[in-house]
């Protein structure tokens, strides 16, 4: 997600301006308790996201990420989304680890929505989260935030005690006096804490005496999660709340040419039916009664710029694309070309690989209130500052007063990152079209939020590859059609010369020793729109790249977990994940009959990940029996999170491989919900075994790079327990044909 | 209409139409908003609740079917199944982005009361029906083995 903008990095050090301050009264934001729960229910935490709870505790802020509240606890702002990659656990980490503060004591909550302080420092100006830079990103920002504000208390602790600060400790929450037997608790320092001035240069820990880092601290949500009290934005509720429901066109670009409002109004429950840019809202006092309004409208919809083509015509065209001539370079070393000519045996392949939703559980969804100088919104925001602007545009509001509750999110895998804000701008459309009268919470069904595009996008590639007489691979061309996810978005400046990043990540920086390798892409467009796919254009090139190098491996006569470490020799990160992991996985020791075991290693957002797949075939039908997994992330801060996150991506990338596809049929889409886009269930997952490699770099992503390798592991372990390979995705049931 | 329910232990009373499925009845008219909205067409499991200690999808159940039947929903589970099945999820930190855990906890505590200690083609029979794109399956399976252990010491 987002993986393009982590060109412009940035890395601003730690500003002091405005580092202190004392707040009054507090509660805005809802808390995540760990051991003491917050007293109020899950309904007025939904209320208090506006601020209207207030508690009896004063919370002491450390600039912007750090609270210490007089009932001792430690919130950490959270400036990026969770959407069950675990930030509201590994940023509160880092935080405790610098603090030198009980874990217990840690709280988590989302901040405001705020370029300035709460930017995505790898994207400018700009708050989000992408690209699976949350940890990165804030790693060093929140160290010296803690360790400034840990210097801080003991200072304050120093001259309360009349004692030197050198002599002074800090351990699980306590700053403490040896020899003189005194000590508090952060809570009790805090409000004095606040007239020390905050250090120039705060002395972070040496690594080596991490207790927190890189050990496994519960997750702070696990418990608001596991008794119905974690709110999402479907279950924030506001006084006087409406709800609408959004008929959509049946093609992309269609709009409304007329529609009769008269049978939805009837519904009881309905309150407005108003046509926005979008569609045709229904708005009514519940779900239910909107939902059965809109069942009620008739619309004839203009469809003379639509998308009419369906998925096999879009495939033909990609195909002449690739056939009419090279695309754009994204790279080109030594003499393709010449080295074809000489080769012993080229092989060329073809690849199509297909839109895909991310099909997050909680369908789209958003709450708006309008006022007449604000527009307050509660959703699972993932780029803040684009939301902000889409609203403003809309509401004709300045950015700064559109206020955004980020709310936890029922799963994202980029979805919720669109240009565009989709449906939050859509929210707020049917507030305005109904002149701010009432809050509006806008609700996607299934079948909206699957048929609503911003997919995966589809690709065809054609891979060629050539073996000489001594079975080196001497060259390598790599050729794509593909749509730009970020051309006509507000991002389209990240473009370059004509190469959207996306599509070539993954393709052009192939680590592999090949003299010769080419890799050109042609930027395909059509009316579909699409979106970044947990790992993005890693999806779709690690498939390729990976699939077909174990193609070249047979061609070449060797086994293809030796042949990557040869051509690997040079990329110590990726060979030592490929090396454990095929260790762990017991790489060349002899399978049962019907059995196949394949690898694949793949790098994204500065992540190594190796997975070793094995499989049992069985007359056309197969099953995936164990994933090893081996990853480098830099130091894992917290390491089942880590392990949760390949567990999480092998298991996305496993049910995109085997039956997961969106196509187009004259222009519509032809899924509906989860009969027709069948996601994995948990009958058909595998034992997953995650080893992390031991690092002191620092931290890198996990929410996305445990998918990459999955699909091309997956089908090489085909290829071996069948000689079958794999050129169209999903799998399906192309083993039985 | 005014229809009368026993949610978690507790008489309620409602006005709403007959047709309105029990999970928007939960969610809008009682309050209670842990039982989520997945799907609608009972494929995803994310509002399971219990009636009368039985799984069910209360996205397609008209409110006007449940009758005299004890609906439980996640925020009242209170059997000591449901206990372990909520301390195994908490100690294994079953959960990422949470969505579905409440259908998923509601579907293994009924797994549980049935059959205090589930193989995996037991966990595979009664968790199938329950979506999770976060695929938390593995530790899911890990969590309920871990209650049932639980629940027999």
């Amino acid at each position: 997600m987002l993986g393009k903008i982590n060109a412009r990095v940035t890395r601003p050090g730690l500003s002091r301006r405005g580092f202190l301050q004392v707040v009054g009264l507090s509660g805005a934001g809802f808390m995540i308790g760990c051991t003491s729960r917050e007293p109020e229910t899950a309904a007025q935490v939904a209320e208090g996201a506006a601020g209207a709870v207030a508690d009896a505790v004063a919370r002491t802020e450390f600039g912007p990420f750090i609270r210490i509240g007089t009932d001792n606890t430690v919130t950490t702002l959270i400036k990026h989304l969770d959407k069950g990659q675990g930030v509201t656990t590994g940023l509160p980490t880092i935080v405790a680890e610098e603090l030198d503060a009980d874990w217990s004591q840690m709280r988590g909550e989302f901040s405001a929505a705020d370029p300035q302080r709460y930017n995505n420092l790898f994207f400018g100006p700009f708050q989000g989260t992408g690209g699976s830079t949350s940890i990165a990103n804030s790693w060093m920002q929140l160290r010296q935030a803690a360790a400034a504000a840990r210097a801080m208390l003991v200072e304050a602790a120093a001259s309360r005690w009349q004692l030197p600060a050198a002599e002074i400790t800090v351990a699980k929450g306590i700053v403490a006096h040896e020899a003189s037997g005194r000590q508090a608790s952060f809570g009790e320092l805090a409000a004095a804490a606040a007239d020390i001035p905050p250090p120039g240069e705060p002395v972070l820990k040496d690594p080596a005496d991490f207790t927190l880092i890189g050990t496994r601290v519960p997750r702070l949500d696990s418990a608001d999660k596991t008794d119905g009290s974690a709110v999402f934005t479907l279950d924030v509720s506001r006084p006087g709340m409406l709800t609408a429901v959004v008929a959509h066109p049946p093609k992309f670009g269609a709009t409304v040419a007329s529609f009769n409002p008269n049978a939805a109004r009837d519904v009881p429950g309905v309150t407005d039916v108003v046509e926005i840019p979008r569609g045709v809202a229904v708005v009514a006092d519940n779900f239910w009664s909107a939902r059965k309004g809109r069942d009620a409208l008739e619309i004839e919809w203009a469809e003379g710029d639509a998308e009419q083509r369906g998925s096999d015509e879009l495939f033909g065209e990609y195909e002449t694309l690739l056939s009419s001539g090279d695309g754009l370079s994204a790279r080109n070393d030594g003499n393709v070309e010449a080295a074809f000519a000489d080769a012993e045996e080229v092989i060329r392949r073809e690849y199509r690989l297909p839109f895909l939703a991310h099909a997050t559980m909680e369908p789209m969804d958003c709450v708006v209130e309008l006022g007449e100088n604000r527009c307050e919104i509660w959703t699972g925001a993932q780029i803040q500052t684009a939301d902000q602007a889409a609203a403003a545009g809309i509401t004709g509001l300045a950015p700064e007063q559109v206020v955004i509750h980020t709310m936890f999110a029922g799963g994202s895998f980029g979805r919720r990152a669109t240009p565009d804000s989709d449906y939050i701008a859509e929210a707020v459309m049917v507030a305005k079209a109904i002149n701010g009268r009432a809050p509006v919470k806008l609700v996607w069904t299934r079948e909206d939020d699957m048929r609503a595009g911003f997919y995966r996008p589809m690709s065809y590639h054609v891979m060629e590859g050539a073996v000489d007489a001594s079975g080196n691979i001497t060259a390598w061309r790599h050729r794509t059609a593909v749509q730009s996810i970020l051309a006509g978005t507000p991002f389209e400046g990240f473009i370059q010369d004509g190469i959207d990043g996306s599509a070539v990540e993954g393709s052009r920086n192939l680590p592999y020793s090949i003299p010769n390798l080419s890799v050109d892409v042609h930027m395909a467009s059509i009316g579909v729109p699409i979106l970044w796919w947990r790992s993005v254009g890693h999806t779709q090139n690690g498939y390729v790249t990976e699939a077909f190098f174990d193609e070249l491996a047979a061609a070449a006569g060797k086994d293809p977990f030796e042949l990557r470490r040869e051509l690997l020799k040079d990329h110590p990160r990726h060979l030592a994940v490929l090396e454990l992991a095929a260790e762990k996985a017991g790489w060349g020791e002899a399978l049962g009959p019907n059995r196949g075991r394949g690898i694949a290693v793949h790098e994204s957002f500065g992540s190594f990940v190796a997975e070793v797949v094995d499989v049992t075939v069985d007359d056309g039908d197969f099953s995936v029996d164990r994933v090893v997994c081996a990853v480098d992330c830099g130091i894992a801060v917290n390491p089942d999170v880590v392990r949760a996150q390949m567990e999480g991506g092998i298991g996305y990338a496993l049910s995109a491989a085997l039956r997961e596809e969106v196509t187009l049929v004259e222009g519509e889409v032809q899924q509906q919900n989860f009969h027709t886009y069948r996601p994995l269930r948990i009958n058909e997952m595998p034992d997953i075994e995650v080893h992390i490699v031991p690092s002191g770099e620092a931290p890198t992503g996990v929410g996305e790079p445990g998918t990459p390798p999955l699909a091309p592991a997956l089908v090489n372990a085909l290829a071996a327990a069948t000689g079958q390979r794999i050129y169209r995705m999903p799998i399906g049931d192309q083993l039985r044909s | 209409m005014a229809i009368e329910l026993n949610v978690n232990g507790r008489a309620v009373s409602v006005d709403v139409p007959d047709d309105k499925p029990l999970l928007w009845v939960l969610r809008e008219d009682v309050g209670l908003t842990g039982t989520k909205f997945g799907c609608g067409i009972a494929q995803c499991g994310a509002c399971t609740v219990q009636l009368d200690g039985m799984p069910m999808r209360s996205c397609i159940l008209p409110v006007v079917a449940v009758g005299n039947r004890r609906i439980t929903t996640v925020e009242g589970v209170e059997s000591p199944a449901a206990m372990a099945v909520r301390s195994a999820w908490r100690e294994l930190d079953v959960v990422q982005c949470g969505y579905c855990q409440s259908g998923q906890m509601m579907s293994a505590t009924a797994l549980l009361e049935s059959n205090p200690s589930p193989s995996d083609e037991d966990i595979d029979q009664a968790m199938s029906g329950n979506l999770c794109r976060c695929a938390t399956y593995h530790r899911i399976r890990a969590a309920i083995h871990h209650a049932a252990a639980t629940l027999e010491a």
